[in-house]
């Protein structure tokens, strides 16, 4: 018979769904901030790399709505931030400089791919999902290669200037706006993402993932909720990519690459798919050993990040609770 | 009284396989029918193209005397049609209430709700739990469904059926797999069903079939063999020889 202990956290993907009660969605976004906010004063010289992870979250974020919430295995979706950063930097070149509208546009570009290539994608699953995934970033990649006159071809898109932010705050070579702006966007998204998750709907989608046949038999429209998350996921996506436009003033191929869709999976297993939070983790860890392993040797600081996913996936995280909790209660 | 659920000559072909053939029978309100028959008679096949799971060769579904036959199975379920499955199909990491709440909110049409929080509606908080109570599962609220024992998990199977509040229930082998003397608060749930709800019961243990149902349709080799009260099934010759044995 089974008893009132909870189940172990391992077990447990959707963190939610073991507990009666959600957590407020204010709670998490609001520690994001005061820690955002904390990196910022206290690193007043590294505004560059704050703003990368910033950035990195976001994407990261938006792929765990994908696979961790939604169970859909993907190594496409470099092709929703690319899409969201082109789309940004195409309008700043060619329309107008003001980052809120060139954000908006590139929420716009990643949710109309993300909502095209759903409705034709989201019909498969599994490893057909996922071969097909790489194949719709493969054929954007290629696209934006042949269109040089709009993309820049290999050479990137550069030359926009961005505006200043709310009329007021220009983008300063420190870099201090850029990173406080990029924090913004991501607690706002995070908060939303959040509220998102704990809705009804998100509750759906967490079943559609868990067991689809389940939710089928309930009278859930399995294919059109599929395709709605995809649709949000492609505007946050969309919206880091259009961060990435705005605060590095140049988009290169490498934002549509299959090697963005990969490190961005790897970050969200090493943090923990399916809570929101272990994107944050895995976004900053990457990202922090990216840059100090990578300054340390350019060559080889994959192996570190190699290493620690092998022990992240090998090493459960509850086992390593248990003795961390061993650990600690040996020292009292 | 017209029929909840009409089968007129459901066919169903898996290659050169010729699973069910020329189904049609009719379930009426309060109507407790138990569809029998040996191993690979079909029984499984017939409740997935009922159910919309597999679509038909030919034939018609008529529910509540609309043809549902090309309806998705969603739209199937909004119209009233509800089952559980042979093998358990649930949310294994999904809190029991969780489970029961998230048919509520589909029975609402409430899943496209992307704002407010799933603890933001009371009255479906409060549903779920008197659910959970009239099937003994109140305490187990908070457990992850997979850590319930079988017996347990073949009652949420029914009761996230009855959640969606169908006219019409399609049991497939409620009690498969459940040992026996387990199987009491499954009997007492199916006893419980509501008077008004016309149900459709696969089910091998005879026992249980002579005790609920009020009418017998017997399947062999995907055809309707005989189709009648229980005690004419009892002795139909044709019965005894191809299922029932002596």
């Amino acid at each position: 018979m089974s008893t009132m202990t909870p189940p172990s956290a391992l077990a447990a993907p959707p963190a939610l769904a073991t507990a009666p009660r959600c957590a407020p969605a204010w709670r998490a976004p609001l520690v994001l901030l005061v820690v955002g906010l904390a990196a910022c004063a206290l690193l007043p010289d590294q505004f560059g790399l704050l703003t990368r992870i910033f950035i990195t979250v976001l994407f990261v974020l938006s792929l765990d709505l994908v696979v961790g919430i939604g169970g859909l295995a993907t190594l496409g979706h470099a092709a929703l931030f690319g899409t969201g950063a082109y789309a940004a930097g195409i309008f700043a070149l060619q329309v107008q400089p003001d980052p809120l509208v060139g954000l908006l546009v590139g929420i716009a570009a990643g949710a109309a791919l993300a909502a095209l290539s759903g409705a034709f994608l989201l019909r498969y699953q599994g490893f057909t999902f996922l071969m097909l995934t790489i194949a719709v970033s493969q054929i954007l990649l290629s696209l934006a290669q042949k269109a040089r006159r709009w993309t820049g071809g290999d050479d990137g898109l550069s030359g926009f200037v961005m505006g200043p932010l709310l009329g007021r705050f220009e983008f300063d070579l420190e870099g201090r706006v850029a990173a406080l702006y990029a924090l913004a966007v991501l607690v706002l998204l995070f908060y939303l993402a959040r509220r998102l998750v704990d809705s009804p709907f998100g509750l759906a989608v967490r079943g559609i993932h868990e067991n689809r046949a389940r939710m089928a038999a309930l009278g859930t429209p399995v294919l059109a909720r599929l395709w709605l998350l995809y649709t949000l996921a492609g505007a946050i996506a969309g919206a880091a990519g259009a961060l990435s436009a705005q605060t590095n003033a140049v988009v290169g191929m490498d934002s549509l690459s299959f090697a963005l869709s990969a490190e961005a999976l790897v970050m969200l297993i090493l943090g923990g798919a399916g809570r929101l939070t272990g994107a944050l983790v895995g976004a900053t860890v990457f990202t922090v050993l990216h840059h100090t392993a990578a300054s340390i040797n350019p060559y080889h600081w994959l192996f570190v990040v190699g290493a620690l996913l092998m022990l992240v996936v090998l090493v459960s995280p509850a086992k390593a609770w248990a003795w961390l909790r061993r650990r600690a209660g040996a020292v009292q | 009284m017209s029929a909840l659920l009409e089968l007129r000559s459901l066919d169903k072909r898996f290659g050169g396989l010729h699973v069910t053939r020329g189904v049609s029978f009719a379930l009426h309100a309060g109507d407790r029918v138990a569809l029998i028959g040996p191993n690979g008679a079909g029984k499984t096949t017939l409740v997935n193209q009922i159910s919309g799971v597999l679509p038909c060769d030919s034939g018609e579904i008529r529910l509540r005397g609309e043809d549902v036959t090309r309806l998705s199975q969603a739209r199937r379920v909004r119209a009233g049609l509800a089952r559980t499955f042979q093998i358990t199909t649930l949310a294994p990491h999904f809190a029991v209430q969780r489970q029961i709440e998230l048919a509520l909110f589909e029975r609402e049409g409430l899943t496209g709700a992307l704002w407010r929080s799933v603890d933001a509606y009371p009255a479906l908080r409060a549903e779920a739990q008197g659910i959970l109570t009239r099937f003994g599962l109140r305490g187990h609220a908070a457990t992850a469904t997979e850590d319930l024992a079988y017996g347990e998990q073949r009652l949420i199977e029914m009761a996230l059926a009855l959640a969606l509040r169908p006219q019409v229930l399609l049991l497939d082998e409620p009690m498969a797999g459940v040992p026996k003397g387990d199987g009491a608060r499954l009997l007492a749930a199916l006893d419980a069903l509501p008077s008004d709800l016309a149900v459709l019961i696969i089910e091998h243990d005879m026992d249980l079939v002579f005790r609920f149902a009020n009418r017998i349709v017997v399947l062999a080799e995907g055809a309707v063999l005989a189709d009648g009260a229980p005690d004419d099934i009892r002795r139909d010759p044709r019965v005894r020889a191809a299922y029932l044995g002596n």
